[in-house]
């Protein structure tokens, strides 16, 4: 394990991340340039006098509407994902829990070679934290306030410790952006869905007379005209189940990674049993960027379980799986009485 | 035919040198910039002890070896740091001494239950508490860093390119003996080192 492999992890995520955009954008231009055949097809055998499709407008403005919204998230998703969660940036600590949280990030940053991140305090009695941001240097590591309440300074590192880690695989890259695209097609496709139901009717009769013509043409555009018509139907389901797969094997990631930084993966565990056992959802943080959280925020089950439903459904893996891969670090480090700093990483 | 063979060889080869030196650059920078960490840090530790002298001093009539101990500590350290190349050993030694002095003031204040009410002891000690922290975990980057570095230009083919990028091991942060950063509590683990 050197050095937990952080430099492919990096790669991954910047790949990732580029994906995610361009096939973010081939979806819009699928969509859109499938309605402009649809179209064209409809209106081809309509008299000379009527209007005609010719023009792709359509898929234009789609194209266009999908690279603006992939800009947009790229250029302001974290601030997006703060503004969402209603954080409030902490610039001079205000009391000594605060002063504290200040401490530790500053604490962690120099553990992990990071620069400061920007340090965030969300009103909410849950606890629960995440880390969002472009890249190292635009960073920022967001607390509720019951994580202070709750854990000892040592489980306070562990849990910023594994934010930092998030930061310093560049995960933060690639979920944040995944968080506001989510935000964007969830928004996008219930408009959109509303306009189809809404022009459902005349398309449908004018379908009838254009479906002869697609049959003794070409069976292809058939199996095509359906496949346009059911990505359009699950375009939310297919981003959000991308969004989910995409955080769990970050999580063990940012464990080790946590225990690495801190040397103290027990402080790690218990926080996390804290988190876990505190009864209630965390109502501030939103659907759309519950896979940045350490821990879910919205409880579901499907989290509880190491399994295949779970693999599709579940954005974190099982919290009891994280504790005992964490105890099983810290008891390796006890017993084998680490005398050198460099102990863990071998 | 050879000679394209003996071409691609020599470019493949080339293109390695260069590859290996300038992993080797930059990781001499990285281990510079490590410890350049450390020194913040120190300083940081530095600056802050006046202030923690001066808080407890009042109080503290009958602990005058203790805040002597810490001052003499401080000053010495102060002085190496202020010394042009000193090496990373005499800085880790005045350090050690310290902490240790530090960390002996410390457990005298937890004597002092009407020092610890009053004044502003309690954001003193998360201050310090929070620099020996910082200072820790930096001397941990600082020879993860350096481990890294040393190892690399130590194995095989990397270490014909190590004297053309100058570089030579790295001097580890270790920890001095331990009785001079000794706690004064009980300690009650059984093996004997």
């Amino acid at each position: 394990m050197e050095s937990l492999d952080l430099f492919s992890q990096q790669d991954r995520n910047r790949r990732r991340s580029r994906w995610v955009v361009a096939a973010f954008i081939v979806f819009f231009a699928w969509l859109g340039f499938g309605g402009d055949f649809r179209a064209w097809q409809m209106t081809a055998g309509a008299d000379a006098g009527s209007y005609h499709h010719v023009v792709p407008w359509f898929g234009v403005l789609l194209t266009a509407a999908g690279g603006a919204i992939a800009l947009f998230a790229w250029k302001n998703g974290p601030g997006r994902v703060l503004w969402s969660a209603s954080a409030r940036e902490v610039v001079t600590p205000a009391n000594d829990l605060e002063r504290q949280l200040v401490n530790v990030v500053e604490e962690m940053a120099i553990a992990s070679g990071l620069p400061r991140p920007r340090i965030w305090i969300i009103p909410d009695l849950d606890p629960n934290a995440f880390a969002t941001g472009h890249d190292e240097h635009d960073a920022h590591v967001a607390v509720t306030e019951g994580l202070l309440l709750a854990l000892d300074r040592d489980e306070l590192q562990g849990v910023i410790a594994h934010e930092l880690g998030h930061i310093r695989n560049l995960d933060v890259r690639l979920m944040t952006l995944l968080a506001a695209l989510v935000g964007a097609v969830l928004l996008v496709s219930d408009g959109m869905g509303r306009m189809m139901r809404f022009g459902r009717l005349p398309g449908g009769r004018g379908g009838g007379g254009g479906r002869g013509r697609g049959k003794n043409g070409n069976p292809l555009i058939v199996v095509l005209l359906l496949l346009w018509l059911i990505s359009w139907l699950l375009a939310p389901l297919i981003i959000r189940m991308l969004s989910m797969a995409v955080s769990r094997n970050r999580e063990y990631l940012a464990d080790a990674m946590s225990a690495q930084f801190t040397r103290n993966p027990l402080a790690l565990a218990s926080a996390l049993e804290k988190i876990e056992h505190a009864p209630e959802a965390t109502a501030s943080i939103k659907k759309g960027s519950a896979h940045l959280c350490i821990a879910d925020p919205l409880g579901r089950r499907s989290n509880l379980h190491e399994g295949r439903l779970a693999g599709w459904f579940g954005s974190h893996p099982p919290m009891v799986m994280r504790v005992a891969r964490l105890r099983a670090m810290g008891y390796q480090a006890l017993k084998r009485e680490p005398t050198t700093s460099t102990a863990i990483e071998a | 035919m050879t000679t394209l063979i003996f071409l691609v060889v020599l470019v493949v080869v080339v293109l390695y040198v260069i590859g290996a030196y300038n992993g080797l650059i930059a990781l001499k920078n990285q281990v510079a910039n490590a410890w350049k960490q450390i020194d913040v840090q120190l300083k940081r530790r530095h600056d802050l002890i006046p202030t923690l002298v001066d808080t407890v001093r009042g109080a503290m009539q009958y602990e005058r070896d203790t805040l002597e101990a810490v001052i003499q500590a401080r000053n010495q350290a102060v002085k190496i740091e202020q010394a042009p190349g000193a090496s990373v050993k005499q800085t880790a030694q005045a350090e050690a001494q310290l902490s240790g002095a530090l960390s002996r003031l410390l457990a005298v204040v937890e004597r002092y239950p009407d020092l610890k009410a009053t004044g502003n002891i309690a954001a003193l000690q998360e201050e310090l508490t929070s620099t020996e922290n910082e200072i820790a975990f930096a001397r941990q980057l600082y020879n993860d860093t350096a481990t890294r570095y040393n190892i690399k230009q130590a194995q095989f083919p990397v270490n014909l390119v190590a004297g053309v990028a100058n570089a030579s091991p790295a001097e580890l942060w270790e920890l001095t003996d331990e009785s001079e950063r000794a706690v004064p509590k009980v300690d009650l683990s059984l093996d004997n080192r």
